[in-house]
């Protein structure tokens, strides 16, 4: 039987603020335990939330760059259930009227096999709700350890429809929302550190059925590796069940990246009761259009946005435009390179060549480059007016990479200027012919190779100082 | 709307109550003395009227964000019952 995928994914993304979302305690990471809560985080009796206005204008952000509903009314409910990182007994997040919903993201998929395309992922809602604690399961004589640091982090957790088809189209997806929250501020990204995890909601069905078939769902992917391999073992995994006559149950799974396989947490029916009511403690969430054309003011170009501006302003392929502006920080760093007098598609190349290929043997972002945009501008200048050749500017760049010196300053130094007098060419190719009759007789005689083989002999006695398209042109003549 | 015994103990255990056998009866006519009164209430015609998420007709109210709170581990530490590396101790629990 074929078989079709199912899936839908809730993103927890980390707000980037100062301070929680119910407290003034700091959210900085990596404190000693326990040493960022303030009174509502540890639920001491009587002590109420107050709402950070940053996060709510951050939910506003990520509305705006999706195309969402931004609901002038929001309610903030509670979610009950009992777990000692969260001692309050209930989280605090938002049920029936969520902040955000609707909106729809374009994604690029590439398969593992065929062609690259994009498909549309429609949202469901975009909620706000605090983060729990941290349980630390380690030996402590038979107790578990809690960290409340964590506790009342503002979160806001995206949920997409069950559109994607595959977990190639449930990477993409990620990448992309990852992509964007970074892209307007409002979330650091880090996946190491928790700051953007993924659940996703897997079935399968069989193709051509209407109804979906029952669920499973994986939590806490943490990064986009695990979130393939846990959705291509689930899917195999739910096949083989269903063809060996069992049944889904629905259930939340972990992924165990050991082996590589999901394993039960809970069956979803009695756990997962979680008596959401609104939360006394906090009326309603008001935005006025006010506040939301102000935000509107505020948002950086976004990536789809800007991938046409380069497409049309600077001339060069979508493929490549797509490439520059998956980080905000490479597209500027393009810009400037650019704008300090670079060829547009040359600096394209470049920079997603020699640059990237050098960052990520480094594991450095482009803000870490040691190479500015400027410095790379005068290089690539150098190629375009065949001071250099392309060999040479890959060791100008290396040097470059490790110096503080200009590419003028290290083609002088290693003396790389390319031979542009073309009379001092076409004299050094005929002391080459001179001394290569019989290449010359076999070229003559109809044999294509042996022009190859000529060209070769002049580069190598210009030391490779003589432009290529130069040389080719000559000697096409002289051998006419 | 009535609840049985069974929903009266699912509930407890939901809550982490524990309510033993022979209060259950009692628990169970107490909260459908509830449920009675919201059938009441549900008799009554809102239509046009916007349902509210709160007693009060008020907004929430926004505080900037900056984070001023003091750290004061130490003080509440000093009053719970097991604390470690200053992690805070809890019977084990695994999922």
């Amino acid at each position: 039987m074929q078989w079709e995928v199912v899936i839908g994914l809730e993103v927890h993304a980390q707000l980037s603020t100062q301070s929680k979302i119910f407290s003034t305690a700091s959210t900085a990471f990596g404190a000693a335990p326990n040493t960022q809560t303030a009174v509502v985080d540890i639920a001491l009796p009587g002590a109420l939330p107050v709402m950070n206005k940053s996060a709510v204008e951050k939910a506003i952000r990520f509305g705006l760059a999706i195309g969402a509903d931004i609901n002038k009314k929001s309610v903030f409910a509670r979610k009950n259930y009992f777990y000692p990182d969260l001692p309050k007994g209930y989280q605090i997040s938002q049920f029936e009227l969520p902040v955000v919903e609707h909106g729809a993201i374009t994604i690029r998929v590439e398969p593992p096999k065929g062609e690259a395309y994009d498909k549309v992922v429609n949202l469901t809602r975009a909620h706000l709700e605090e983060d729990a604690g941290k349980s630390l399961h380690e030996d402590f004589h038979g107790m578990t350890g809690i960290d409340l640091n964590r506790a009342g982090t503002p979160l806001l957790e995206i949920v997409s429809e069950p559109d994607m088809r595959s977990a190639a189209e449930a990477v993409a997806y990620a990448k992309a929302l990852h992509s964007i929250v970074t892209w307007i501020g409002i979330c650091d990204g880090n996946m190491q550190e928790g700051s953007f995890r993924c659940d996703a909601n897997v079935s399968v069905r069989p193709v051509g059925q209407k109804e979906f078939g029952t669920r499973r769902e994986i939590k806490n992917l943490n990064s986009f590796k695990f979130l393939e391999q846990a959705i291509n073992y689930e899917v195999r995994w739910q096949i083989d069940q269903i063809e060996d006559g069992h049944k889904i149950v629905q259930a939340t799974v972990l992924f165990d990246p050991d082996t590589g396989e999901t394993r039960m947490m809970r069956t979803k029916e009695d756990a997962h009761d979680y008596r959401y009511f609104p939360d006394p403690d906090l009326p309603p969430l008001m935005i006025n259009d006010a506040w939301i054309e102000r935000v509107k003011g505020e948002m950086p170009e976004l990536p789809a946005a800007m991938q046409a501006r380069f497409q049309s302003q600077y001339g060069i392929p979508a493929y490549d435009a797509a490439t520059l502006t998956a980080s905000k920080a490479l597209a500027a760093y393009y810009e400037a390179t650019v704008a300090a007098g670079a060829d547009a598609k040359l600096a394209s190349n470049w920079i997603m060549g020699e640059i990237s290929a050098q960052l990520n043997r480094e594991e450095k972002s482009i803000a870490e480059c040691p190479v500015e945009a400027e410095r790379l501008a005068l290089m690539i200048k150098r190629i375009a007016d065949s001071t250099i050749n392309n060999k040479s500017a890959k060791d100008v760049l290396r040097w470059m990479w490790e110096s503080p010196k200009t590419a003028d300053e290290l083609i002088a130094e290693h003396g790389l200027k390319q031979e542009t007098d073309t009379g001092a060419i076409e004299a050094m190719i005929d002391g080459v012919l001179a001394a290569n009759a019989a290449m010359v007789e076999e070229f003559k005689s109809g044999k294509e190779k042996a022009f190859n083989a000529l060209v070769g002999q002049c580069m190598k006695a210009a030391k490779g100082k003589a432009p290529p398209a130069v040389v080719n042109e000559i000697l096409r003549k002289k051998l006419g | 709307m009535s609840l049985t015994i069974d929903d009266v103990r699912r509930i407890a255990k939901l809550a982490r109550i524990a309510v033993t056998d022979d209060e259950l009866a009692a628990t169970q006519q107490q909260l459908n003395r509830i449920f009675g009164l919201i059938e009441e209430m549900r008799a009554v015609d809102t239509t046009g009227i916007e349902p509210m998420a709160h007693a009060q007709d008020v907004m929430l109210r926004l505080r900037e964000d900056m984070a001023t709170a003091p750290d004061r581990r130490a003080e509440w530490q000093a009053v719970a019952p097991a604390v470690e590396n200053g992690l805070y101790l809890v019977p084990k629990v695994i999922e």
